[in-house]
């Protein structure tokens, strides 16, 4: 019987789809510690099986915070599912010398076509007609009120990343007049940009967050940005829930202060605020904006990629902290 | 003047009231003498004979009264049809072309907005955005967990039927999704680096998505047929924001109830607005209740026009959207 090569172990507390749709693309590279198919409660998984571990795959979802990583003596490397490695607690990462990677572009394109529809579709108001339709009102109670046009709109990129640029890209070509906040000015690029994001929102007809989730970034559009933004202005969040102050969204979509929203992501996944679901004016999509199969694949070969330079002891391909 | 000399204006025929024509009047009637066929108890035959013989402008809505031949015989001094319309198969062309009737149509004005509406749908149907948001408000995210994966954009080869103004505006959007962009049109546009197919069906061979954006004429009436959707194959999607009856659509609707093909974004239908029930039940489908021009800003700027090509007319000047009839 031949001997198996010995595969270097990596950690999974919970798989992300990348490891659920293409599997054998990990496991013939590396030996999974499969934490979420252990009948043990996970803290006790990881001090019985996970002492001597240097690798941890981690999903979006899986809050990697300080307790967890006491769990893990050896830890030396945290490859990251999502684009922002929001999950992870960074700080406690650098000061235990803990590398951390993230899926780069993988999934820009696949996320900005996401927020590009939930635009369309919420100003010219695509899912609410189709609902019309489809409940016999176009015969029974004729034409579906006017949408608003899209060419000539001024749109506030809040972010402008990878994904954010791309949303830009895809927008101009609608006609769209492009601005943006960022947390550094991108002088290569033609865009104006905006120092605060108030000032943002009041010069635009959209606000469209394509930002991380940070300390800074939380509840970043809050009740003066909404204002600032306006009755007829329309907010899209594709970035994380908790970038918007919700319930003061929620408010605004109930009073008329904003025009609609269409939302990725929310607050307390996968609850959504009751409020939302009788509303025309919102478009509601349960965190997708990367879920295609090829992204979901790229996603995977950059993990699988970081994985192995980590192992050869060669550059990461996606770095957010250098360990 | 309280008592405006109606004499004074041009005369303009309108064969039949609708929401558009009633946008258009408080700035229409400063300048032109709207002569109102419904407003008579005459029927429409015998109003034509009795008011409309020195009638040299029609304003026609897509919408209706078709524009036949009979009703051009009632209008001996008639020399333009302007329509609200970017579509002329409501007007019979060839009458016109005989009589020397010029006809402009509302051409440019609504590309932008159709386009957006096009590839609104198309997204829609790739990446499941309808669908998903039924499964939100439905309650299914908390309790079944997430949904279904879609299909990538970027790198799609989408086949526009028809490169006219619309098809051209969707063309660049598309573009900037990565998608690679050919075409079948009446004619090859060599300035134009999109590959051409003179053959619809090895376009759709050739395609993972169609997107009809051309006119509907007595050629293009159910060209997308059982043939050219089998070329398009199970994961193929169709969008269409020409007119219905360019699709069998009984055809369509059976490939999508079977699933031999992926999916189907449609602004318009054969029967409007009467939709196959068939479709109600499925998710990889997109109903638009025929609004790809129903934007605010659209109808401000077709008034414009409709006025604009009138005022031309009457003062002797080019048309601004004179349609070609060929």
């Amino acid at each position: 019987m031949a001997l198996l090569p010995n595969l270097p172990d990596v950690l999974i507390i919970q798989p992300p789809p990348a490891f659920i749709s293409f599997e054998s693309d990990f496991t013939q590279k590396f030996n999974i510690l499969r934490a979420w198919e252990s009948p043990l409660p996970l803290d006790q998984f990881l001090t019985t099986h996970a002492q001597s571990v240097h690798a941890l795959l981690c999903r979006a979802e899986t809050p990697i915070n300080a307790d967890v990583l006491r769990l893990l003596p050896t830890l030396k490397i945290v490859v990251s599912a999502s684009t922002g490695a929001d999950q992870v607690d960074k700080a406690e990462c650098r000061r235990r010398g803990i590398a951390v990677t993230n899926a780069g572009n993988a999934y820009a394109e696949d996320v900005a076509d996401i927020a590009v529809g939930l635009f369309i579709d919420v100003f010219r108001k695509i899912s609410a007609a189709d609902w019309y339709v489809r409940k016999g009102l176009w015969s029974s109670k004729g034409d579906y009120p006017l949408g608003s046009k899209i060419g000539g709109k001024r749109v506030g990129i809040v972010g402008l990343g990878s994904i954010g640029y791309e949303v830009a890209k895809r927008l101009e070509a609608f006609g769209c007049k492009i601005s943006y906040n960022s947390r550094s000015e991108r002088p290569s690029l033609s865009y104006t940009f905006y120092s605060n994001v108030s000032e943002l929102a009041a010069d635009s007809d959209a606000l469209v967050i394509c930002c991380g989730l940070t300390d800074q970034t939380r509840h970043m559009i809050n009740k003066e940005v909404l204002s600032a933004l306006g009755k007829d202005g329309v907010v899209v969040n594709i970035g994380r829930g908790a970038i918007i102050d919700e319930k003061e969204l929620v408010k605004c979509l109930v009073n008329g202060e904003i025009r609609g929203a269409g939302l990725d992501v929310f607050e307390n996944e996968p609850h959504i605020p009751k409020e939302l679901v009788a509303m025309d004016n919102v478009v509601l999509s349960p965190h997708k904006a990367v879920y295609t199969v090829e992204s979901v694949k790229k996603g995977g070969e950059v993990m699988i990629a970081n994985l192995e330079a980590f192992f050869s002891n060669k550059p990461l391909v996606t770095p957010v902290i250098y360990g | 003047m309280a008592d405006d000399d109606h004499s004074e204006l041009p005369t303009v025929l309108v064969l039949r009231r609708c929401p558009f024509i009633a946008l258009l009047e408080p700035k229409c009637s400063q300048k032109f003498n709207l002569l109102k066929a419904w407003d008579s108890p005459l029927p429409q035959d015998r109003f034509l004979t009795t008011h409309a013989r020195s009638v040299q402008a029609l304003l026609s809505s897509g919408n209706g009264p078709p524009i036949t031949a009979q009703i051009l015989q009632l209008l001996p001094s008639l020399k333009l049809v302007v329509t609200n319309s970017t579509g002329l198969d409501h007007v019979d062309l060839a009458e016109c072309r005989r009589r020397g009737i010029a006809v402009a149509n509302a051409a440019k004005v609504f590309a932008e907005d159709v386009a957006d509406t096009a590839v609104g749908l198309f997204i829609d149907v790739m990446r499941k955005i309808s669908a998903s948001n039924r499964y939100v408000r439905g309650g299914l995210w908390a309790c079944r967990g997430d949904y279904p994966l879609g299909s990538k954009i970027g790198g799609k080869k989408v086949g526009i039927v028809g490169l006219g103004s619309i098809g051209l505006e969707v063309a660049k959007r598309l573009e900037a999704f990565g998608c690679s962009v050919s075409y079948n049109s009446r004619s090859e546009k060599p300035s134009l680096s999109y590959q051409f197919y003179s053959n619809v069906c090895e376009l759709a061979a050739d395609s993972d998505a169609l997107i009809i954006c051309c006119g509907l004429t007595e050629e293009t009436h159910h060209m997308i047929n059982k043939e050219v959707l089998s070329a398009l194959g199970r994961e193929g999607v169709i969008v269409n924001v020409g007119r219905g009856a360019i699709i069998d659509e009984k055809e369509m609707v059976e490939c999508l109830v079977r699933g031999e093909i992926g999916g189907a974004g449609l602004d318009v239908f054969e029967n409007e607005p009467n939709v196959p029930k068939e479709l109600f039940s499925l998710d990889n489908v997109v109903l638009s209740p025929h609004q790809a021009i129903v934007t605010h800003e659209a109808f401000v700027d077709l008034g414009e026009l409709v006025t604009g090509n009138l005022e031309a007319f009457f003062s002797n000047k080019p048309l601004l959207s004179l349609a070609v009839i060929n």
